[in-house]
């Protein structure tokens, strides 16, 4: 390890700025950013994004890992630093750091059937996985997506969504839990979608959504015919610092900063199954 | 290793000069309100002669000692990463301009200390650290103190009543790590037997007034090791630690100690092992500046674990859980070690008295039943 590695400030943010801000849902939005020089990432990594003055908050990106020219990500305001990321105009400055974490297995999906599973804001990590596959279309087998939302009003990129439903490149089935009568499609948990699904028995699954979600997902999948090692499953912890250094996202043995968020579910099982882990 | 000599107790003021002279900053065991902690020293009247400190769980005094020993006591309540890893320490600077910011790290020129007094366990708690500090994002304060530290290390001359370094394997005797190393001889001639483990700690002992040490001095320090090794007030089976914890993590024991445990989280601020640190951020007043703080933090308290829809270990027995297993069982698959010494602060510190080697105990016992049913 070199001096210099050591004396650089690994919690120091890079002050860029907003670009554009589109509202998804009631609560939920996505901005582009000025990426920091350099920055480039993997399907399933995230940032630190930090609002002056107001604090940090770790943000899986949800942008097409190709684009250099734009960090995109999907954000909840449900907290202080959320919500005032939230208040950002284009123009606003903010800092990022990152990116960090393992992301989702794009090398391993590689010539395999790919099956894509997202409950809810659980989407927006995967986008990035699913523009990587349309980047590359060729190099992936069949490709299933399995999207779930609450309701009609809480579906993320509804535009694109709906867009790649029509693909005929990849099979897209959405779902929502309650709707009224309006709603034309299926209603109930995403689960129900995957008897729908195609895939062969080496596929490989990336699973994201409340923890719960990703559990009957996981577990629907393994009696699909799915070896626990090809499915996916993406880990939330609080975290302080996203670089192994303040403990707060311990799950079991892993710092979920540097060990995940993404999992195998033949790992994450056993975490899911105990209370307040 | 390095051949010992002697140094006479009324030539100790002689071993601080050097380190002062080489820009040291003696940092070592005073006595203040009642208790032992670590404090800079000039002088050996600084140290707490004559006096000694008695362990157990939930329980701690000091005592006279019938002779003048300076190291005569088992362990300060606080630990060395008081000064390596501070409490409280601000990462960086944010400073507006031009409808944006720009960031300064914190300038760091921080105080060469030479640690005096450093037990076995505290220093097998240093390299720990370490560990955690130098991984692939290294920490920049912690390193910069680090590198310039030196450190004294002096054997135990007693074993306290929550100690359990030799079930913990890293103690009581210092064997590598120091700069130099000290063990206090009491019978005949108040003296200490030095050695050295750097070029530094060689350098250090060329300037003082030594005579080589005699097989019966070196007789007299390997028989206080042994002494100190057979009297542990604690011990701990580690013998599959790891998977006995994992093994366990819905064991009733779990509901019971969290009846006990008030979640006041001393026993982490104590741990010379534990490193969780919460960030702060916040502009100044006028809002012309905003800056990054980092607190110590602690796994039991509620906001520890909190995600959007609100904290994870609401329950203490969780946050108990989470900090026992982590110090026993994830914290080898995290760093190839265990997090816990065995110096047992958290053990006397603990309000209640809660006992980390009892805890441990009863899982295996109760498992054990559980086993041959
Ligand atoms: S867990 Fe307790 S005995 Fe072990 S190192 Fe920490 S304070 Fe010492
Ligand atoms: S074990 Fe003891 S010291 Fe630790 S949080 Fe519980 S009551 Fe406090
Ligand atoms: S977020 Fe700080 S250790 Fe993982």
């Amino acid at each position: 390890m070199t001096t210099a590695q050591l004396r650089s400030e690994p919690m120091l943010t890079t002050p860029t700025r907003v670009l554009a801000r589109t509202q998804e849902t009631a609560d939920t939005f996505t901005i582009e950013v000025e990426p920091p020089p350099g920055f480039s990432f993997r399907p399933g990594e995230f940032t630190m994004l930090y609002v002056y003055g107001v604090g940090e908050v770790p943000i899986s990106i949800s942008g097409d890992p190709d684009r250099t020219d734009t960090l995109t990500l999907t954000i909840r305001a449900v907290g202080k630093v959320t919500e005032a990321v939230g208040r950002l105009q284009p123009g606003d400055p903010l800092g990022v750091r990152g990116p960090y974490g393992v992301g989702w297995p794009m090398e391993a999906a590689r010539g395999r059937d790919v099956v894509i599973v997202g409950g809810g804001i659980g989407l927006a990590p995967l986008r990035s996985a699913i523009y990587e596959i349309l980047n590359h279309r060729a190099d992936y087998g069949l490709v299933s997506i399995a999207v779930g939302f609450r309701r009609p009003e809480e579906i993320l990129y509804v535009d694109q969504v709906h867009e790649w439903r029509q693909r005929f490149d990849i099979d897209l089935e959405l779902t929502v839990d309650t709707a009224g009568d309006t709603w034309r499609g299926p209603v109930g948990v995403v689960t129900r979608l995957i008897p729908m699904l195609d895939f062969s028995d080496t596929a490989v699954a990336m699973v994201c959504g409340p923890e719960i979600m990703m559990m009957f997902t996981a577990r629907a999948l393994r009696d699909r015919g799915f070896a626990p090692d090809n499915i996916h499953v993406s880990l939330e912890r609080n975290m302080k610092c996203g670089i192994g250094l303040c403990g707060h996202c311990q799950y079991g043995q892993h710092f979920v900063c540097m060990a995940g968020p993404v999992k195998p579910f033949s790992q994450a099982e056993r975490l899911f199954g105990i209370r307040e882990l | 290793m390095e051949a010992a000599s002697v140094l006479e107790r009324r030539n100790f003021n002689g071993l601080l000069d050097a380190l002062t002279a080489r820009g040291y900053r003696p940092i070592g065991p005073v006595l203040e309100a009642g208790r032992i902690v670590y404090g800079p020293i000039q002088r050996d009247s600084d140290l707490p002669i004559g006096k000694t400190d008695i362990h157990d769980g939930g329980m701690y005094r000091i005592a006279d000692r019938p002779d003048d020993a300076l190291f005569g006591y088992n362990l300060p309540s606080d630990s060395w990463k008081q000064y390596l890893f501070p409490p409280h320490s601000r990462l960086w600077t944010a400073t507006k301009s031009n409808g944006s910011f720009t960031v300064a790290a914190e300038e760091i020129d921080p105080p060469r200390y030479a640690l005096l007094g450093v037990r076995a366990c505290e220093l097998a708690a240093i390299r720990v650290q370490d560990t955690v500090f130098t991984g692939a994002f290294p920490d920049r304060q912690y390193n910069a103190v680090r590198d310039d530290v030196l450190i004294v290390g002096v054997n135990c001359g007693q074993a306290g009543g929550t100690c359990f370094c030799t079930s913990m394997g890293t103690g009581p005797q210092l064997t590598d790590g120091y700069d130099l190393v000290l063990t206090e001889l009491l019978d005949g001639d108040h003296r200490f037997l030095v050695r050295s483990g750097t070029a530094t700690g060689a350098d250090i002992l060329r300037e003082l007034p030594l005579t080589p040490a005699t097989p019966a001095d070196c007789a007299e320090a390997e028989a206080l090791i042994e002494h100190v090794s057979g009297h542990m007030g604690r011990m701990l089976d580690t013998d599959g630690i790891k998977d006995l914890l994992y093994d366990n993590a819905e064991h009733e024991r779990w509901d019971d100690v969290a009846t006990r445990c008030l979640a006041c989280a001393n026993c982490t601020m104590v741990c010379p092992t534990c490193f969780c640190v919460t960030t702060e951020d916040r502009p100044t007043l006028d809002g012309a500046t905003a800056e990054r703080w980092r607190t110590w933090d602690s796994c039991f308290s509620l906001g520890f674990s909190h995600i959007h829809g609100g904290p994870i270990r609401t329950s203490v027995k969780a946050r108990y859980r989470q900090w026992m297993t982590h110090k026993l069982a994830t914290w080898i698959d995290q760093f190839g070690t265990s997090g816990c010494v065995g110096c047992g602060r958290c053990i006397t510190w603990c309000p209640v008295g809660i006992d980390i080697t009892h805890e441990v105990a009863a899982i295996r016992t109760e498992e054990a039943v559980h086993a041959h049913r």
